[in-house]
């Protein structure tokens, strides 16, 4: 769990991203700790991917900042890169080169130290040592984001952003690979900031979520929390109560 | 080793790995080459045979040029290519959130381009040699050096411009891969001496990195030195287009970041 008294590892500010007329993310704010597990939910287009990709400065706001270690993802990309990874289920690494070679490429970019052995470790995690010599192009879908997980550990980064980390991983090695971030996240008290549409894994795995509902928060907190918010029994009845109604946005304004 | 080099020798590793694992792509360096090198070979065997002498150093002329003219070429590709290869492996956003600044990625693309040039010419040059008797080298002896320098440096100049517009456009921006350069090739007096062309045109091509070379280069192999002039002309022209290529792909960057397109080419 989070220490509460230390600062947060990444501080996201009014968050907003216009798009011409169109609002995807309105006064978007959070904090993340060493330690925490945050679960951004929200049904597709809520701007879930949009937050993703401002924080990892792939994408300027329309305002808003955030603060990793006090630097900023716009203005210090590289010495922001060298700390955090990202993984998505929809991303993919060079088909024309083997598992291996990929995450030799990489590890050179991140200039790991040990490469061959840090390579090794996070192949025997995912249980990919087998798989060295396949080409990326060659692998399954689940493989594929294994190969993708893998990449994000790389760098023993202090915060790691996971887009549907589990998207296309049969039941028991979406089990295996939370088990797995729930283990570094223990071990290295890494922040984690993870989307998924699966409410029963963002239940077990995540200290604190957050809704999104078209660019907005419309709730936060422990799971636990949110289902009392919202009166519900589970995350799943909470997300479809939310957004089919949306009236959570007036009461938390009101409140 | 700093930073920077380890990152760059990466990337250079990455596309360097592409030819490891695929025949293909490595005869595919040279087969083109050696292709045009037949055609234009034969067609000035050809010609010498009807009308020695002249005849001759304009077809030795024709051969370097269309050499030259591929180290330009190549090298362009390198640079785009490379970008248009993470663009086709969905890599970019893994390119672009890992600690590799811009700058290296594309100094990486660089040598890349570099060593397949010196590849494509060193077997082009020994082919000239075995089959034409042409010393293509000896031909320009040490002008090549400042001749190569230069046009290298148009080459890199043209991918960096075309490699922006491809952040910018993604898929859509891939025929500029291959049409860029041939937008040059006409008013660059690859094959031609700039005077055949009509006054206004040549002002144009005066303000081209690229015409001073192949004006140069065909004044090397009439067994005349280099004009220093061309060699400063040149340089200095792509001192000025590489200033504007650096800030065009900077600011495409920029405006792709703030406008979504980054992504959407990183996830298309």
């Amino acid at each position: 769990m989070a220490s509460h008294g230390e600062a947060p590892l990444l501080t996201a500010r009014g968050l907003t991203k216009f798009y011409g007329d169109a609002a995807v993310l309105q006064d978007l704010s959070f904090e993340i700790r060493s330690g925490e597990i945050l679960g951004l939910l929200g049904p597709n287009g809520a701007g879930k991917t949009t937050t993703l990709h401002i924080l990892l400065g792939l994408l300027k706001p329309t305002s808003g900042e955030v603060s990793f270690l006090g630097l900023s993802p716009l203005r210090d990309r590289v010495k922001i890169a060298e700390k955090l990874n990202f993984s998505s289920a929809y991303g993919s690494m060079p088909a024309n080169l083997t598992v291996g070679e990929n995450l030799d490429i990489m590890a050179r970019l991140y200039r790991v130290s040990d490469a061959p052995a840090r390579i090794r470790s996070v192949l025997e995690l995912f249980e990919m040592e087998p798989l060295r010599h396949r080409l990326a192009g060659a692998l399954s879908a689940g493989e594929k984001t294994k190969l993708n997980l893998a990449k994000s550990l790389l760098n023993d980064p202090l915060l790691l952003i996971l887009d549907e980390p589990t998207a296309s991983l049969d039941p028991d090695m979406a089990d295996k690979v939370r088990q797995l971030l729930v283990r570094v996240q223990r071990e290295k008290k890494i922040g984690i900031i993870y989307t998924s549409h699966n409410m029963h894994e963002v239940e077990t795995l995540c200290s604190r979520v957050i809704f999104i509902h078209r660019g907005r928060r419309i709730a936060e907190g422990t799971p636990a929390e949110v289902l009392t918010q919202c009166s519900a029994r589970t995350l799943e009845q909470a997300f479809i109560k939310m957004v089919r109604s949306g009236d959570l946005v007036a009461r938390e304004e009101g409140s | 080793m700093s930073g920077s080099l380890v990152r760059i020798s990466a990337m250079l590793r990455r596309y360097l790995y592409l030819h490891r694992r695929s025949l293909p792509r490595t005869l595919e360096l040279v087969f083109w080459p050696v292709m045009e090198l037949f055609v234009w070979g034969y067609l000035t065997v050809y010609f010498k045979s009807l009308a020695p002498g002249l005849a001759g150093q304009l077809a030795f002329a024709f051969l370097n040029g269309m050499i030259f003219w591929d180290i330009l070429y190549r090298n362009q590709q390198a640079v785009t290519i490379s970008v248009m290869e993470e663009i086709w492996h969905h890599n970019l956003l893994n390119i672009l959130i890992s600690p590799l600044r811009l700058w290296e990625w594309l100094a990486a693309t660089f040598v890349y381009g570099f060593l397949k040039s010196a590849v494509i010419t060193g077997v082009l040059t020994g082919l000239a040699f075995l089959v034409y008797h042409f010393d293509l080298a000896g031909g320009l002896g040490l002008s090549l050096i400042p001749l190569v320098f230069n046009l290298l440096l148009f080459a890199w100049i043209l991918g960096i411009a075309t490699a922006a517009l491809l952040l910018w456009w993604g898929y859509s921006a891939e025929a500029l891969i291959w049409g860029i350069p041939f937008l040059v090739q006409p008013l660059s007096a690859v094959f031609y001496p700039l005077t055949v062309m009509p006054v206004w045109v040549q002002a144009v091509s005066r303000c081209l990195p690229s015409t001073y070379v192949f004006e140069g280069m065909r004044l090397v192999l009439a067994g005349q030195p280099l004009p220093a002039e061309f060699f400063w002309a040149s340089l200095g022209l792509n001192g000025l287009f590489l200033l504007a290529a650096g800030a065009f792909f900077y600011w495409m960057y920029a405006k792709a970041l703030e406008s979504g397109r980054l992504v959407r080419t990183g996830m298309e």
